[in-house]
């Protein structure tokens, strides 16, 4: 590949369809670029009033009292509710999806009782006339604390004499129930080979600890619902979630009423990354309005978005790997130990899944922690888990490279998983393209390209994301003009009704913009997952498919009734309908559709699946950076991301998704942390101090999209939202290595954490 | 015969082995089987005839959606996980 | 509770009166009052720029600009962009360049790139992300963002 006649973003296809592979124009799209499009938080509705959320100041506190009484004396006060107006949640576990998690958890976050365990943690809540009145009367309940010392980080939760957030808190340790009370809710951990073995005959061992910081989502649209507890007792929630169904069934569950009692509607979602997915609003607007008998609208502030939503947790990881002279791998220990927050349910199991993932190693070792510290209940973020995982691998992996004098890419290579690999939980995989993936990242102009200059550096990583099937619900019906209504449940924050219509409209021959898809309510649709886990692509295509094929199907026996023939009889090729026993018959999808109505009557096409079949990606990253010597700051120069689609439906959106992702892996290395004091507060919880990257912080971010199919899916599509958050802070780390001679064992990599490296390795006093 | 692979957590009732051949042709014949000769593991995996809510059975890498219901083939690979479906974007 | 005051304004070219509190921002008028939610909150503070709008002609976060002080002033929106039932050539680019992802920061962006193209028609890609700057997306990376307003700025030279 040449670097002069070089064009940005390439699509490594391997296959060629009629409408998948193409760039229509979203079916949202005149709705979004005018303002028209409908937020959650953009929603009127008659008698609508206004909530407000009252919040622990402490980081961890007993609750001695609670004084509503002034405020629900307010004149513009219509109710306030505590936890005491929720049901108590007993030992029932609620499966949203994301593995089981008892109901008391979910409820404790919602409205706190007996304690409170973060700064932000929700105590009370009260609907007025109107948002300013509603802020004013919080501040006349009246709260009791008895202010307990937190503990912050998972080391510190794990030591002997912490404080203990839930005293009924006993470890699991290696799979069994203990009686030791502790903050370590469990430790597990994964067995491969013989470690001992495997480090015995390493030629090279490095061994070292990374820590990282806890950060947040960023999503630019806060949290938000509207709720109606109607007359006829039916809960109506209008908000931003990224599954209607996941609301539906939590918010039923809270608040012990039937699931077919709540009716949710997905209204348009600005931004979410998994942190959309828990519960934090609807029951505390649902019992407000079942109070006042209004529909009560609670929105997020900011800063209550920081302290008291799902961050992904902060971590401290170990990683050892021994590797041969030659650069074979030959064994890796890691120990891994994630903050949960405030309630158990880290994400260390995918972490401790994806920390080797990429490479073939025969003897492994991977101990994992879930510990509670007293921050906000953390929730996934894009990969969650993997990407603290994978700094702390790609890291060793770089340093091994230099040790040995290999190129960091063809030392990956060596060890590239591939089919048939056995990861060390267990599983071999199936057909997965990091091979292909380190080829394209050699072979690119990028990473041929000079790079001169002093304090510049180049950096590589590669990381994965094992994806997710569930369960997805489509139906479909053929207009008289010959287009096709898609009614499906997927919340759409990234284009995905469009990519879920183009793979419709691959089947039935016809144009994606014949395809109008609605992403529907709870009510209107069969039940459908959340948007999340880079399912939805996959998944609810795979429904898609299946709806479409069953009203080409219908549409088949229709037309073999109009020509007198045989179903069997009948083909059906991009978009006609052809008669194969000798006689011509032919018709158009579209000419067809119009003789519905006089030949027997409309046509529905229908699916609901638990798709198996889910294809990980692996995604890599070129990272070129300048690096100030006298302030630390980072500059980043040119940055390539690559990633493994197995087939993209949506060009432009699957690079967006890289694009994206990348950015925010860039914002988690270089600025982004939650700053807290040691009594437990966030001293940053505002946009101007929690530093996401601006339009000004960045170059364009180049992509490279390969295809490998996945077997498992018609068109061989792989989730594609995830995996690209994983690499960029290590491929960072070692681009900053390169460019300064310091490695970085801390996220973020802000300027003071790279200047005092880079004191520390010139022997400056700090 | 179909091969069960025993998680870390779970070695002891299996008497330390990781890989044992199981007779079965759909996961819930593996797991009685499998407490025939190893009695414990199914009161480990199962409850109100489902897989525990924090168990998954991987039939040959890939995660089944129909847990004991899901078909084994002569030369499969059986792996239980950690019921995790992973994270969002 | 402090009396309402009467404000009249120009919003999108159009005579516009409502009342309002004192203490409510710009952001809340437009949204709350006359109606129009295509300006986001995001932060409230002036942070993230969903809310921008322009003010006689300037880029503002609007939730740090009172209601009252858009009296006798000129107020555009994201409402105000399209020509009637035609898309703006910054709102077909975003489209065809697939500059947006969630959406919800697609207001606030349009409304500064068009400040931006109005006074000047062949910004440079460092100026068009130093105009950008206070428009924080999540989801795309700026990188369409930025490619589709340079495509906006060759279209509309193409019509003069």
């Amino acid at each position: 590949m040449s670097t002069q006649n070089y064009e940005p973003n390439m699509v490594l296809s391997t296959t060629e369809f009629d409408v998948i592979g193409t760039r229509p124009v979203r079916h949202d799209g005149a709705d979004k670029v005018t303002g028209r499009a409908l937020y959650g938080a953009d929603i009127e509705l008659a008698g609508l009033i206004h909530g407000a959320i009252l919040r622990s100041p402490h980081a961890h506190a007993r609750i001695k009292s609670i004084d509503t009484s002034k405020a629900e004396a307010h004149p513009a006060v219509k109710a306030v509710v505590t936890s005491a107006d929720l049901p108590d949640a007993g030992d029932e576990i609620i499966d949203l999806g994301e593995g089981a998690t008892p109901l008391k958890y979910l409820r404790g976050n919602v409205l706190a009782s007996g304690k409170v365990l973060y700064k932000g943690h929700a105590i009370a809540a009260v609907a007025a006339n109107s948002l300013h009145d509603a802020q004013e009367a919080l501040k006349l309940i009246k709260i009791e604390y008895e202010v307990l010392p937190p503990t912050l980080t998972a080391p510190d939760a794990m030591r002997d004499g912490a404080p203990i957030l839930h005293e009924g808190l006993k470890t699991t340790e290696l799979g069994k129930p203990t009686d030791k009370v502790s903050n370590v809710a469990s430790h597990f951990q994964h067995v491969k080979g013989d470690i001992a073995a495997g480090f015995a005959e390493a030629d090279l061992v490095i061994e070292r600890e990374f820590n990282t910081a806890t950060v947040h989502q960023g999503y630019i649209e806060p949290h938000n619902t509207t709720v109606l507890w109607n007359n006829d007792g039916r809960v109506q929630v209008w908000c931003s979630s990224q599954g209607a169904f996941a609301i539906r069934d939590t918010t039923a569950a809270i608040l012990e009423v039937p699931v077919s009692q709540v009716k949710v509607t997905p209204m348009e979602i600005g931004g979410g990354f998994g942190g959309k997915i828990p519960v934090y609003l609807e029951p505390v607007a649902a019992v407000l309005s079942k109070k006042s008998g209004h529909p009560v609208k609670i929105v997020m502030s900011r800063a209550d978005e920081f302290e008291a939503t799902g961050p992904t947790p902060g971590s401290c990881i170990r990683v050892k790997i021994g590797v041969k002279n030659d650069g074979k791998m030959v064994a890796a220990q890691a120990w891994m130990a994630y903050e949960a927050g405030a309630y158990p349910g880290a994400m260390i199991v995918p972490g401790s899944m994806c920390v080797f993932a990429a490479y073939d190693i025969e003897n492994i070792v991977i101990d994992g922690f879930d510990v509670v510290v007293n921050k906000p209940s953390t929730a996934a973020y894009r990969a969650p888990g993997a990407t603290n995982a994978a700094f702390a691998t790609e890291s060793i992996v770089d340093e091994i490279a230099e040790k040995l004098g290999i190129d960091p890419l063809d030392l990956r290579l060596r060890n590239a998983a591939t089919k048939g690999t056995r990861r060390a939980d267990g599983p071999k995989y199936p057909r997965i393209g990091c091979v292909e993936l380190l080829e394209a990242m050699k072979n690119h102009p990028h990473y041929n390209a000079p790079l001169e200059g002093p304090n510049r550096g180049r950096g590589v990583a590669i990381g994965f994301w094992f994806n997710a099937g569930l369960p997805s619900s489509c139906s479909m019906s053929v207009n008289a003009d010959g287009t096709v209504m898609l009614i499906e449940g997927s919340p759409d924050i990234g284009g995905t009704r469009t990519s879920i219509a183009m793979q419709a409209a691959e089947v039935l021959g016809i144009a994606a913009e014949d395809v109008r898809p609605t992403v529907a309510d709870t009510d209107s649709v069969g039940f459908t997952a959340v948007t999340g886990g880079s399912r939805v692509t996959f998944a609810t295509g795979i429904a898609a498919i299946k709806a479409a094929r069953d009203l080409r199907d219908q549409m088949i026996q229709r037309v073999a009734r109009i020509w007198d023939v045989k179903s069997e009889d009948v083909e059906f090729e991009k978009g006609v309908f052809m008669s194969s026993n000798g006689t011509k018959n032919s018709i158009s999808f579209k000419d067809l559709a119009k003789q519905l109505t006089s030949t027997g009557g409309p046509i529905v096409g229908r699916a609901a699946i638990n798709p198996p079949g889910v294809g990980g990606s692996f995604s890599g990253n070129i990272a070129d950076v300048e690096v100030d010597p006298e302030t630390g700051k980072v500059t980043i120069l040119r940055f390539t991301a690559f990633q493994d689609a197995g087939k993209a439906i949506h060009p432009s959106y699957v690079e967006g998704q890289m694009q994206g992702g990348s950015v925010q892996g860039i914002g988690w290395a270089l600025n982004e942390e939650y700053f807290m004091n040691p009594e437990g507060k966030m001293m940053n919880s505002s946009l101007l101090d929690y530093r996401m990257p601006t339009s000004l912080d960045l170059p364009m971010i180049d992509t490279v999209i390969i295809e490998v199919p996945n077997p498992g899916h018609p068109y061989g599509v792989r989730g594609v939202g995830e995996a690209n958050i994983v690499p960029p802070p290590a491929a960072l780390a070692n681009a900053i290595y390169h460019a300064v001679g310091v490695r970085m064992d801390r996220l973020p990599m802000n300027p003071v954490a790279v200047m005092e490296a880079i004191w520390k390795k010139e022997g400056v006093p700090a | 015969m179909p091969t069960v692979f025993i998680p870390g957590s779970m070695r002891e009732l299996s008497a330390g082995q990781a890989e044992i051949e199981v007779r079965g042709s759909t996961v819930r014949e593996i797991i009685s089987e499998l407490d025939r000769s190893h009695p414990g593991i199914k009161d480990w995996l199962v409850e109100d005839n489902r897989l525990k809510p924090n168990i998954s059975v991987a039939v040959d890498g890939v995660v089944s959606p129909v847990g004991l219901l899901q078909d084994v083939a002569e030369d499969s690979e059986v792996h239980f996980v950690a019921a995790i479906a992973g994270g969002r974007s | 509770m402090p009396r309402k005051v009467q404000v009249q304004t120009k919003i999108n070219g159009e005579d516009v009166e409502f009342l309002c509190e004192p203490r409510q921002s710009l952001l809340e008028a437009l949204r709350d009052i006359v109606g129009l939610t295509g300006a986001k909150e995001g932060c409230n503070d002036g942070n993230c720029g969903a809310c921008t709008v322009l003010f006689d002609g300037r880029i503002v976060t609007s939730c740090l600009v009172l209601a009252v002080e858009a009296e006798g002033k000129q107020i555009t929106t994201i409402e105000g962009v399209a020509m009637g039932n035609e898309l703006h050539p910054i709102q077909q680019c975003f489209l065809e360049g697939a500059a947006l992802q969630c959406g919800i920061c697609t207001p606030g962006i349009i409304v500064a790139a068009k400040a931006l193209l109005d006074q000047d028609t062949n910004p440079s890609e460092e100026k068009i992300r130093l105009w950008l700057a206070n428009n924080l997306c999540r989801c795309t990376g700026y990188d369409k963002i930025v490619r589709s307003v340079q495509a906006a700025a060759g279209r509309m030279q193409e019509a003069r």
